[in-house]
């Protein structure tokens, strides 16, 4: 989890780590070997390609940054980052109502999402408390239960309860959010706050140094006592409750700051999409992110920021480029669609399965070790445990 | 070595039981500061009860508390919870390592003790974000591996370190806790090479020089004469013994810990060694990987019809024997059974050989938990031997004869005395005793030819045991089926079997007949412990 | 006094091993049950969607429990299970098979895939053991979307099933008109005024289930119980334990497989690409409305869980339209069903293991 604390002192140790290594660069060298086979096919002008992967890495992430808190508490992969979608999602609707736009637009929709988000973490937090060792699949089906709170809200309570204005988000039949709200007046105005043009590449620079602060915050998070524990937390919940640490009080705050960040992290998303799908932009948000950040390198137990970057651009790249190459191969400009929705599942059911299996391989060692001893034992032609 | 202050600990009368079963009796221990003092007894003694009331575990308070006093420097203290001894000064270390495997030397030694260094982000959300200062976790780490005496890499991942190195690591976590005053060392030196001992031992005289006061239990009686100042030896929850350590040897110290002042009649009257019997089961250079309970280089034999009893301190190896044979952890080596090989690793074999195992671990191995006991009685006799089954379609259906077996679990009910509301109540409801004699029910309804049984008193209470025990014997007797009993209990290995086997350091330390003298047994079970 | 106590504590203790969730939902739908006549809703009518609606999905949630016995927990897998089925729907078609004829032709195409892919899914769950819920959750993603490519590419000719323009690549929708629609519930159905029971259909539910509650009975299924209930034991006993998971997998997908075939047939159309994708989650849920955890399951949990599910499903829209005039059921399912999958997933004693 912690960059550089694979230091081993012994020579015999490495050896064992090159495979570990290998098997970890398995799926980044798997889609590297997609892309480099699909770009040629797809036929994409290298600049748009380069335009295109740069947008969606400032659009991303920060979505997936939010990932790697839970991670490093041992909760493994957060489905549950949907939740602070649907509170951002919640908070540019709210603000768009109110016809606050531009940049204090969305500062705003981040600081009325912000308690939603820590409401639902805390929430979230408690359940997966009580789901210890089945998190994944806990937050994933919570996933799906707060989405239809959030649909009550959103399509009933909104216009009904809480009031809104304009009728151009309104559903015509007097309540409700439309399928569509426009962000218009904000689209993409945090991107060009300070846009740079590189050989005719658009670089969103105030996004990326958004991104980048929060970089430096998660590294300097690492150091602080909080991120010490869950590290330790993560590793051995009962070792860190006998040293005193509050176990679950950590794991709620390590879903709290994660909802909080996917959140933030969907406002920066939207603003750059210039739309909100009410009832579909957070659902596919989680699998994306999860399979992103699979694709750079990170494990169900471990990930750094480098995956994060890793994951957008090769992850991305094969989004971009997948549907032209697969039209261009079988004429059908779906089979490319279908395949890139395959490859994020195939790659996060990969991700779990090596996960699994690894916790399962690291049992079986010690026998073969013992026998070693006996043999051992046994050319010194022990006198002991002779025969009765 | 000895100072003559006021104790820093004094005991008194502390008494404790669990449920009525009393396992503490008028304690009274002294300790003063600086001073080392070797705890030994056997398993059950009462030693750990001990410590942990001592540090203030949770479950003692959970089961009701304890009697008598403790004073630390003449003050009377009651700890609530394992924070609370700490803070006073008390530190202990377990037999099982609390490390967290990821982390460095360093972070485990301060493990939520690290020195920090705040920030205006901590001012305005709490300290919990203040950074950790790691120039300074160093220098208090390297302090306390200094203190302890015994170098160990600070900067080496736990799960990259070798298991003696596991253990320095925790000791230093303690020394680098300001106030201790005392160190409990529970076993510290099983895990360790001689070379590892040795240090340790040399560490101990560093503490008690500092005016570190230590408690220290093991097993290895040596290491005790070696370091302690006193030695105090407890018995079925009595303190029979506190003499200074120069003043005894390993010899009387054994007689104390294992000589209940009985007489050898407890023994089995009648002999039944008979040396002409075939031996119908040979265990050749069996090791067996169960954690905490390794077997390593074993060979028995044992004969038809006799009741062989297996015996030895914990974590010694003897559940590793019947696991290891019967399947249920890796194992290797040779078992032959009636001149053919039984192939381990396949507990279907096993069965099909006639072998039965009742597990010491009755709710993890030998029960399920949320069936009726008609199941619990009947599954494996009808999976393993086609019994309790109606044939339809000319063997192509094999449908559950459910007649036949409430038959067999009422027979057994009856025969055993299992106290149930009918034979349909699950197997949860049970008390403990009974949950055991269900567990032989089941094994006696296999009909086998050897039975394995492991710990079969374990947890039960006194009634119940005496049950099982003529149970056991009455099978043997009355169907001539040969019986391999593993019991932590010498007594009621000595009045139940004909030979007892005892295993020390996953090997056989050697074979007596059940009526040898109770010290002959106490040193063959203290005589290459781990 | 004392006495008293110990009553409300049984009370209490019976009321919470019953579970909060499955109580709210069993009283809401006998609400609605009562509400439905006040509002003007058609009762025989809506008891007879519910019945049918039972029909179709009876098989579905069916499949879950000899996964849920053998304790390879709730089979988020099931789209497995579906994609078989599909295969066989499609291909029986494709060879032309027709009327309640294909339907059984169906099945038996279905069947060997069924057994492969179940095959495949066993080995895979047996290799990692606990986790197996959210990686059969994926499995089944990851078949779907694997699917929707084979959907387009595969050599389909079959007139009635792919695009009319380009001439190959499957539908969205198939309608099952001239095949297997209604093959099932037209065999003696009854009609009684407004009331009309697929009586083929129920008998066919009845036949499956019959047969799984044989199974249970039998030695091999006493095992699968057994391996379900304390896999520890069930080794010790000799039971290949990882033998017995893998045959519960391959049951719960070809029973899947038949499950689907029987849903079309009721529904009248093959709905292919995405539409499997969330078809776990209803059968999750409603087996889990009837009373099971996550591993404890019976036939009378299914039909229990089913009709309480279903009836919540057909019940909700119309009462709720006409009293608030307001369409609520799709988010009041939503809730109510994955609820009840977090409550269950949230149980103590089943986490033990």
């Amino acid at each position: 989890m912690r960059a550089g604390s694979n230091k081993y002192t012994t020579s015999e140790k490495k050896n064992v780590d090159y495979g570990m290594i290998l098997q970890q660069a398995s799926v980044p060298l798997m889609f590297i070997i997609i892309c480099a086979v699909c770009i040629p096919i797809a036929g994409l002008s290298p600049s748009y390609l380069a335009n295109e992967i740069v947008t969606r890495m400032g659009r991303n992430s920060f979505l997936i940054l939010s990932l790697l808190i839970p991670i490093m508490a041992g909760m493994g992969l957060n489905f549950g980052m949907t939740l602070g979608a649907m509170a951002g999602e919640i908070g540019l609707i709210l603000v768009s109502d109110w016809q606050i736009v531009g940049i204090p637009g969305m500062v705003l929709a981040a600081i009325i999402s912000i308690p939603i988000s820590i409401l639902l973490g805390i929430f979230c937090g408690k359940i997966l408390n009580k789901a210890k060792g089945r998190e994944m699949i806990t937050s994933y089906i919570m996933s799906f239960f707060i989405n239809g709170i959030y649909q009550l809200v959103v399509l009933y309570l909104m216009g009904f309860i809480i009031p809104i204005k304009h009728s151009s988000i309104k559903l015509p039949r007097g309540y409700g959010i439309r399928n569509t709200v426009s962000l218009l007046r904000m689209r993409q105005h945090l991107d060009n706050l300070i846009a740079i043009n590189v050989n005719g590449i658009k670089i969103p620079v105030m996004t990326f140094i958004i991104v980048g602060i929060l970089c430096v915050f998660i590294i300097w998070f690492r150091k602080t006592k909080l991120g010490q524990d869950m590290r330790a937390v993560g590793q051995d919940m009962e070792v860190a409750r006998d040293a005193g640490i509050d176990v679950e009080r950590t794991r709620i705050i390590s879903i709290v700051m994660s909802t909080v960040l996917a959140g933030i992290g969907m406002i920066i998303y939207l603003q750059n999409m210039g739309n909100i799908a009410t009832y579909s932009s957070h659902s596919q948000i989680g699998m994306f992110c999860i399979a992103a950040l699979l694709v750079g390198g990170a494990s169900v137990d471990r990930a750094s920021i480098g995956n994060v970057f890793l994951g957008v651009i090769l992850f991305h790249t094969m989004f971009i480029v997948a549907p032209r190459a697969g039209a261009y191969i079988t004429g059908d400009s779906m089979i490319g669609e279908y395949f890139r929705v395959f490859v994020s599942y195939a790659v996060i059911t990969l991700a779990l399965i090596m996960y699994e299996t690894k916790k399962r391989r690291e049992k079986s060692v010690s026998g073969q070790q013992l026998r070693a001893e006996q043999d051992r034992d046994e050319a010194k032609a022990s006198g002991k445990g002779g025969n009765v | 070595m000895i100072t003559d202050n006021a104790p820093l600990l004094e005991m008194r009368n502390i008494k404790k039981d669990f449920f009525g079963n009393q396992v503490l009796t008028d304690i009274n221990l002294k300790l003063k500061e600086g001073e080392v003092l070797g705890l030994v007894g056997e398993n059950g003694a009462g030693k750990s009860t001990l410590m942990k009331i001592l540090f203030g575990a949770t479950d003692i308070r959970e089961t009701g508390g304890y009697g008598g006093e403790i004073l630390l420097n003449g003050e009377k203290v009651s700890f609530a919870t394992p924070f609370e001894a700490i803070a006073k000064g008390i530190g202990m270390v377990h037999q099982e390592f609390s490390l967290i495997p990821g982390f460095e030397a360093t972070e485990n030694i301060l493990l939520n003790r690290e020195p920090k260094k705040t920030n205006l982000i901590a001012e305005v959300f709490g300290e919990r974000l203040d950074t950790l200062d790691r120039r300074e976790m160093d220098e208090r780490a390297a302090k306390a591996i200094e203190k302890m005496g015994v170098k160990i890499d600070q900067h080496m991942l736990i799960n990259s370190m070798p298991v003696g190195h596991k253990q320095f690591t925790e000791i230093a976590r303690e020394l680098s806790k300001e106030q201790l005053k005392l160190l409990i060392l529970d076993e510290p030196t099983a895990v360790l090479t001689e070379r590892e001992a040795e240090a340790l031992l040399a560490s101990i005289r560093g503490m008690s020089e500092r005016g570190i006061s230590v408690i220290f239990i093991t097993h290895r009686l040596q290491e005790i004469l070696s370091v302690c100042d006193n030695v105090a030896v407890m018995r079925d929850g009595v303190l029979v013994q506190e003499v200074p350590a120069a003043s005894t040897n390993v010899e009387e110290i054994t007689r104390w810990m294992v000589g209940r002042n009985v007489d050898n009649t407890a023994a089995r009257t009648e002999s039944r060694i008979n040396e002409d019997a075939r031996t119908i089961l040979e265990i050749d250079k069996l090791w067996v990987d169960m954690p905490g309970e390794t077997v390593r280089n074993v060979s028995l034999s044992v004969k038809e019809g006799e009741i062989l009893g297996i015996g030895g301190l914990a974590g010694q190896g003897k559940l590793g024997i019947p696991n290891g044979i019967m399947g249920l952890y890796q194992a290797g080596g040779r078992v032959v059974f009636d001149g053919k090989e039984i192939p381990l690793n396949d507990p279907r074999k096993c069965l099909d050989s006639s072998f039965a195992f009742v597990s010491e671990d009755r709710r993890g191995v030998g029960l399920l938990l949320d069936e009726s006991l008609e199941w619990n009685v009947a599954f494996p006799a009808m999976q393993v031997q086609n019994r309790f089954l109606k044939n339809y379609l000319g063997g192509l259906v094999k449908w559950r004869d459910e007649q036949a077996i409430r038959e067999v679990t009422e027979k057994y009910i009856d025969e055993l005395k299992i106290k149930c509301t009918s034979s349909k109540q699950n197997a949860r409801e049970l008390s403990g005793g009974n949950q055991q004699k269900v567990c032989l029910a089941k094994a006696f309804a296999l009909e086998p030819k050897v039975l394995f049984v492991s710990e079969p008193t374990r947890g039960i209470d006194v009634g119940a045991k005496a049950l099982v025990l003529e149970a056991l014997k009455k099978f043997n007797r009355e169907k001539g089926v040969t019986v391999v009993m593993i019991s932590s209990e010498l007594e009621e290995l000595r009045s139940t079997c004909d030979r007892i086997a005892i295993i020390s350091g996953g090997r056989v330390s050697g074979v007596l007949p059940a009526g040898a003298s109770v010290e002959d047994f106490g040193m063959l079970m203290l005589s290459n412990v781990v | 006094m004392t006495e008293s106590i110990t009553m409300k504590d049984k009370i209490m203790a019976s009321l919470k091993s019953f579970g909060l969730p499955r109580l709210i939902i069993t009283g809401f739908l006998l609400l609605l049950l009562i509400m439905a006549p006040f509002v003007g809703a058609d009762l025989p009518t809506q008891i007879s969607n519910i019945i049918n609606r039972f029909s179709w999905n009876g098989v579905l949630v069916l499949a879950m429990v000899p996964m849920v016995h053998s304790g390879c927990g709730l089979n988020f897998g099931l789209p497995l299970g579906i994609i078989s089925g599909l295969l066989g729907a499609t291909l029986s078609i494709e060879f032309g098979f027709t009327g309640a004829f294909s339907f059984l032709m169906a099945i038996v195409i279905a069947t060997p895939f069924a057994l492969v892919l179940g095959a495949l899914y066993g080995w895979l769950l047996n290799k990692i053991k606990g986790g197996e819920m959210m990686i059969a959750t994926y499995v089944g993603f990851s078949s779907v979307s694997l699917m929707c490519m084979m959907w387009l590419l595969l050599p389909y000719h079959s007139p009635n099933m792919v695009w009319g323009f380009s001439g190959k690549g499957l539908r969205t929708t198939i309608s099952l008109e001239g095949y297997y629609n209604q093959a099932l519930a037209g065999i003696g159905q009854i009609n009684i005024g407004n009331v009309s029971i697929p009586t083929g259909t129920l008998l066919f539910f009845a036949l499956l289930a019959f047969g799984i509650w044989a199974f249970l009975h039998t030695k091999t299924g006493t095992a699968m119980t057994a391996v379900g209930s304390n896999p520890v034991f069930a080794r010790a006993a000799g039971i290949n334990v990882d033998r017995i998971r893998m045959l519960s997998v391959i049951m719960s997908t070809w029973l899947a497989a038949i499950g689907i075939l029987v849903y079309e047939q009721g529904f009248g159309f093959i709905q292919l690409y995405m539409a499997p994708f969330y078809m776990a989650l209803p059968a999750v849920s409603a087996i889990l409305i009837g009373g099971a955890s996550v591993n404890k399951a019976s036939i009378m949990n299914v039909i229990v869980g089913t009709i309480l599910f279903q009836g919540i499903v057909t019940m909700t829209p119309t009462v709720m339209n006409n009293m608030i005039h307001m369409d609520m059921s799709e988010v009041i399912r939503i809730i109510a069903s994955m609820g009840m999958i977090l409550f269950a997933l949230t149980r103590k004693t089943e986490a033990s293991r």
